[in-house]
């Protein structure tokens, strides 16, 4: 009788267990009003708290970028801030619905790590800064160097690599929060700091006296930086992507937060089309959304060119040049599909 | 037994009502229902993670442990580089926790053995100074004294060029403190042996002098004799082999200084902060232990005659160690778990690496377990030593 009963009371719950486990996010999102995002905790230019408390930054711009796409309000986004140890179990167990936290987009986290990439927000590459005081002018100089960084990222792989490659020593110092790796570095417990270049130059104002620093010229990996889902999910998957696309789409077009509403009415049919002003058009409701959503983000967060100036170009402390990231049409990388 | 006692009053045999009311049925019942609960509930824990990790795409097992790692760690005991696999970068993180609870844990009982007899001594001052030590590093949370000394003691040293210049070849800087490095030369492995030899002889002429002294009352200086042989066996052979042992020295390089053997910052604030940490406890536990060690006892060997010193170590010490163990050894036990705290300072510990290896592979469960495991292993151990010590120093009861 004891053996029933167990059996019974198992078969029930693997019954529950089956429709507890769905995997719609852009529902769940729309279901609970607004957009859970993983950011960094803390990398000017990227994600980052302003004085006043609110989160600002590349990262940031994009979370709100599919809030406005999703709910037609930038606000409905709440932002997670998630070390770089925590950043894929809170993806993996749903704590966020999407990481939108400078992760580098590789193979093994494409497939072993169940997550998808498709959009790249920014392409970086990781440098090295070093105290000017040291007299180094190339990486090739650092052998014997101790290099603070921060654990569980590619460039914790790829500095052994490099260094393994150029048969250089280093002794690592390990830390896993990014500012303690900076404060150590600051101190003068290493010689060297890495991570990506656009993250040297963020922090690098962080210093005590950033005049004394220096990034190295090397760049010694690829790290395109971009978005990452939960595998298995193709329709928040598209959401996520087409924020972006739509984004550079709009630079292209050169409509911007201030003049898309003047664009929606009087540009030409592929701007119609794409601003959700074109008669009978379904590209919005085919996504999941609204036939404004491309709208929304442009009028409400801006255009890729708007977003980076803002956040890490001339219009912020870092003034990082566009570089890789200019349009694919002024000679960056940054390319998207037509939205037809 | 007051349900059988009822039972063998009533002569009507078992029916519903009576099984319900046996207390003894009830009890098998609930405990039989507490089980298929926990049964029931831990089942439904392992199904869902294995369904939602085969619905994430996440490869579970073990496997990934053979692959390469990829990433250097700082402090090693064994030889690893990039290349070595997951596995032994866990052995490596393994061995650097036992190194920090090792030694932390000597370190603690020794200060914290001082700290408590200090707490009783006739002297004024150094009972306070004993209490207030206690008190302060009671209070403060171990993660707070670690970063009180990685923040306010060891960051603040000087920097490599400035190095602190310290005897036998030694240099202190913010990048750790810097020991020459011996070099074993041939014929080292005989000193082991003297010592090995050493140590087994006075084992011998300790049980001997026990013997004897319990046969003839005569006492015998077994310390003395034990420190020749330990120390002057391996010293002796030391000089006959002329001097094998040769020393690296640390020198300064580009960066910092290189060769010899270094103990960076890191190691060193988890360290001392455990140390100190736990020690305030232990002196707790030992002032406690020498307490409870009634007054009689020590006028009793007054009256016959003997040293104070003797008193401590033949009367006291035996009697108050019974209370001082088992306290002890939750006090090993929470220094070991709390070196774990080294993820702060970047210390290399099995947390530290099991979180860099989570990230690099993502498999948190199988990780997560390994930590478990680890952790269990390693205390479930200090507890069974630790309880063989404690019936070892149990009183024989006749």
């Amino acid at each position: 009788m004891k053996k029933t009963v167990l059996s019974a009371a198992l078969g029930a719950a693997v019954l529950g267990l089956a429709s507890a486990a769905s995997a719609a996010t852009l529902d769940d999102v729309k279901a609970k009003g607004f957009v859970t995002c993983g950011v960094s905790a803390g990398i000017p230019g990227f994600s980052n708290p302003d004085d006043k408390g609110e989160w600002t930054g590349l990262d940031v711009d994009y979370c709100r970028g599919i809030a406005a796409a999703v709910f037609g309000d930038a606000k409905k986004a709440k932002f997670v801030p998630l070390s770089s140890k925590d950043r894929f179990p809170a993806l993996q167990s749903g704590e966020v619905d999407v990481l939108t936290r400078n992760t580098t987009w590789t193979i093994s986290r494409d497939t072993s790590l169940g997550f998808n990439f498709r959009t790249v927000n920014y392409y970086d590459g990781q440098g090295f800064i070093v105290k000017k005081s040291l007299n180094v002018k190339s990486a090739m100089e650092l052998s014997g160097a101790a290099v603070c960084v921060q654990t569980g990222t590619t460039t914790e792989l790829n500095l052994a690599d490099y260094f393994k490659a150029n048969n250089l020593q280093y002794n690592p110092v390990v830390f896993e929060k990014e500012a303690d790796a900076t404060t150590a570095y600051d101190s003068g417990r290493c010689d060297v700091y890495t991570t990506d270049q656009s993250g040297l130059y963020a922090i690098r104002l962080k210093m005590k006296n950033p005049d004394e620093n220096m990034v190295l010229p090397e760049v010694i990996s690829k790290e395109p930086l971009g978005p990452a889902v939960r595998q298995g999910d193709d329709k928040w998957f598209d959401v996520v992507s087409w924020v972006h696309y739509a984004m550079v789409n709009a630079e292209e077009f050169d409509i911007t937060s201030k003049n898309v509403d003047e664009k929606k009415a009087s540009g030409g049919p592929d701007i119609k089309r794409m601003l959700g002003a074109e008669d009978g058009g379904k590209i919005g409701t085919d996504l999941g959304l609204t036939n404004e959503w491309a709208y929304n983000i442009v009028k409400m967060v801006g255009n890729y060119g708007e977003v980076f100036d803002r956040n890490v170009g001339p219009g912020s402390p870092l003034k990082i040049e566009r570089g890789l990231n200019a349009l694919w049409s002024k000679g960056g990388l940054q390319y998207a599909p037509p939205i037809r | 037994m007051a349900g059988m006692a009822l039972n063998s009053d009533t002569p009507q045999t078992k029916t519903t009502s009576s099984l319900i009311n046996d207390p003894r049925v009830r009890g098998i019942f609930y405990q039989i229902l507490t089980v298929v609960l926990l049964v029931l509930f831990v089942w439904t824990v392992a199904q869902n993670t294995i369904h939602n990790l085969q619905r994430a795409n996440i490869a579970s097992g073990f496997d990934f442990l053979k692959g390469r790692a990829g990433f250097d760690i700082g402090q090693s005991m064994i030889a690893y580089s990039s290349d070595s696999t997951y596995g032994r970068a866990l052995v490596v993180g393994i061995l650097n926790t036992l190194q920090v609870a090792i030694i932390g844990i000597i370190t603690a009982s020794i200060i914290g053995f001082i700290v408590g007899i200090a707490r009783l001594s006739n002297n004024w001052l150094i009972a306070k100074l004993a209490q207030i030590y206690v008190e302060v590093f009671r209070n403060i949370p171990p993660l707070l004294v670690i970063f009180f000394w990685y923040k306010g003691v060891l960051t603040i040293l000087p920097q490599a060029r400035d190095s602190l210049v310290l005897p036998l070849g030694s240099f202190l800087n913010n990048r750790g403190l810097f020991v020459p490095k011996p070099i074993w030369g041939d014929g080292t492995w005989m000193m082991l042996v003297a010592l090995l030899v050493g140590i087994v002889a006075t084992v011998i002429i300790a049980r001997w002098a026990k013997q004897r002294q319990m046969r003839t009352g005569q006492p015998f200086h077994t310390v003395w004799t034990g420190l020749a042989l330990i120390i002057g066996l391996p010293a002796v052979t030391f000089i006959a082999l002329g001097s094998p042992i040769t020393f690296d020295f640390p020198i300064a390089g580009r960066f910092n200084l290189s060769g010899g053997s270094v103990l960076g910052p890191e190691f060193m604030s988890l360290y001392l902060a455990l140390s100190f940490y736990t020690a305030a406890f232990i002196a707790e536990i030992v002032r406690a232990g020498i307490r409870s060690v009634a007054k009689g006892q020590t006028e009793a060997a007054n009256a016959l005659g003997l040293r104070s010193t003797e008193i401590t170590r033949l009367i006291v010490l035996p009697q108050a160690l019974r209370i001082i163990i088992p306290p002890l050894t939750s006090q090993y036990l929470n220094l070991t778990k709390n070196s774990s705290l080294a993820v702060a300072v970047g210390f290399a510990d099995v947390v530290a690496i099991g979180g860099t290896m989570l990230n690099q592979t993502g498999q948190a469960v199988e990780i997560v377990a390994l930590w478990l495991v680890i952790y269990l292993t390693i205390s479930v151990s200090t507890a069974v030593l630790m309880n063989w010590f404690n019936s070892r120093m149990a009183l024989v009861e006749r």
